[in-house]
């Protein structure tokens, strides 16, 4: 049995058809990255994946059990902002999900307990590269130190499932690149299965084991929203080349184009 | 250059500041001098003598009838009905606020409720809280809690419901139950705003003070100001006015050192 089981799903508001027929299993520990045009649906398919959404029709399991219908500590996310808490320090804000975890009525601790949850969270802050600046405010951060204090904040729960909703979508292209080079250091350490939503076509050939294209096969062009998108190549990194790479580029593009029209 | 992009420097920009209330003072000063040369007993326009002669007597000889200093026992009258009925309304607005900003089901109870709460005009209910509560503190106090306390309401449901959605999602993920979303999202980030809504309605609270104490009361700066109306006593109703000025910036930067102090992230662009 696989990790995730996605059967037969479809995701419609009203008359407009977002996902189609989806099909896909998925191993633990995989890196899957999303990729294709706006409204295509890789964000609704990671919301759905989150709790936030759930299916119109079809089967979305993890290890044989229906996905739970609301966020929660076994799904970590982050999204490309506003995924810090800005009235916490560095520290408090990955300390929070241990105290969260501990003290359902407190909801801090103290003492003894605090210094040893203190010490995962160094850890934890050393190893995302933030150990130097625990106890700054969120917004003395770049965008690129941000992302990686929300990483380390859903990492420090040791979550199933770690989702990314275009997380380097804001940052310089230098910086990416290391924040690249940090999430593959992070997942080969923990293990742990993540799913990418990205609008970079070659940040999803590069990082992962799975690439997943969302794309729309059937196009009306006098109701853009009458079909939906599928999963249109499901490719093992490895086999990844040139002319595929501008094969799916094409392809992508033509249904942006198809949406904006 | 175009006046749009025409800054004044520190110095000029003080000085532009203070250039008002001087022509303010100026004017004053020069119709009083005109009315007391005609009549020195005038008492429409009185001198800066007369004020601090007043002011004196008000504030630092002890009343003959009495032995109180009447402007001080009217200003603590005042103030601790001010603290308490924006203390009340505060603490009522951080409950029901949050409550109705972060739990769908209260809001849908409640939200109507408060919404239309704040369209009654306060002062149209003033006799009923006379007649219900009396003439004591009680229905003073009550005036400005009604007053201020369904718009902090709905001012701090609004200021909740105006936090990134991404973040209820995040603490969700963290493993976080509705009351830990509360004690540890919603609450810490929404005090700051708090007093800032504060801080906006005390404006209408002094009105309602002001109006409470004119209508029923035996002490109070807005009593004295309404009781000495009846004898033109300009010299004292304009340093009242004047002293309430004061006060009411004093508690407001107060409040405002507060906020900058207790919550360093909130001024600093971190919200």
């Amino acid at each position: 049995m696989s990790f995730i089981t996605v059967r037969n799903l479809w995701k419609e508001y009203g008359d407009q058809v977002v996902l189609e027929n989806l099909n896909l299993n998925v191993k633990q520990g995989e890196f899957c990255t999303l990729v294709g045009a706006s409204g295509c649906g890789k964000s609704t398919f990671l919301k759905m994946l989150l709790g936030q959404e759930s299916a119109s029709r079809g089967e979305l399991l993890l290890e044989g059990e229906a996905f739970p219908e609301e966020p929660d500590r076994n799904r970590g996310i982050v999204f490309q902002r506003y995924s810090v808490f800005p009235h916490l320090t560095v520290r408090q804000n990955v300390l929070m999900g241990l105290e969260l975890e501990q003290k359902p009525w407190l909801g801090k601790l103290f003492g003894a307990a605090r210094r040893e949850a203190l010490d995962k969270v160094d850890a934890m802050l050393e190893s995302v590269g933030l150990g130097h600046s625990a106890d700054k405010w969120p917004h003395e951060l770049s965008g690129g130190m941000q992302q990686r204090l929300a990483i380390a904040q859903s990492l420090i729960m040791r979550p199933r499932v770690l989702l990314l909703d275009e997380p380097f979508g804001a940052l310089d292209p230098g910086i990416r690149s290391d924040m690249h080079d940090l999430l593959l250091k992070l997942w080969q350490e923990t293990g742990t299965t993540i799913f990418m939503v990205t609008h970079d076509l070659k940040e999803g050939f590069y990082l992962g084991t799975r690439l997943l294209v969302f794309d729309k096969v059937r196009n009306d062009p006098h109701d853009p929203q009458a079909f939906g998108a599928t999963i249109t190549y499901d490719l093992p990194i490895t086999q990844t080349n040139e002319n595929l790479f501008d094969d799916i580029n094409n392809s992508v593009n033509q249904t942006a184009r198809h949406q904006a029209a | 250059m175009r006046m749009i992009n025409r800054h004044p420097g520190r110095v000029s920009a003080t000085l532009l500041g203070l250039l008002p209330f001087l022509l303010i003072m100026l004017i004053y000063s020069l119709a009083s001098q005109e009315r007391l040369a005609d009549n020195p007993n005038d008492k429409l326009l009185p001198g800066l003598e007369q004020m601090t002669a007043a002011v004196d007597r008000m504030a630092f000889q002890e009343d003959r009838r009495s032995g109180d200093y009447l402007m001080w026992q009217d200003t603590t009258a005042s103030l601790e009905r001010l603290g308490l009925g924006i203390g009340i309304a505060a603490l009522l607005a951080l409950v029901v606020g949050i409550l109705n900003g972060v739990l769908p089901l209260i809001r849908s109870n409640l939200a109507p409720l408060v919404s239309a709460l704040s369209m009654v005009p306060p002062l149209a209910i003033l006799p009923i809280l006379f007649i219900v509560f009396g003439l004591g503190e009680l229905s003073k106090v009550m005036l400005i809690v009604i007053g201020t306390a369904p718009i902090m309401m709905r001012d701090v449901a609004q200021r909740v419901r105006e936090l990134p959605g991404e973040q209820l999602i995040k603490i969700q993920t963290l493993g976080a139950n509705s009351w830990q979303v509360i004690t540890r999202m919603a609450l810490p980030q929404v005090l700051p705003r708090l007093i800032d809504a504060v801080r906006l309605s005390l404006g209408p609270a002094w009105l309602f003070l002001i109006a409470a104490e004119a209508i029923a009361s035996t002490e109070g700066l807005g009593y004295r100001i309404f009781l000495v109306r009846r004898y033109l006593a300009m010299d004292v109703i304009l340093p009242y006015v004047i002293w309430i000025t004061i006060l009411a910036i004093v508690i407001d930067q107060c409040l405002r050192f507060t906020n900058r102090r207790l919550f360093p992230w909130y001024n600093a662009g971190g919200h």
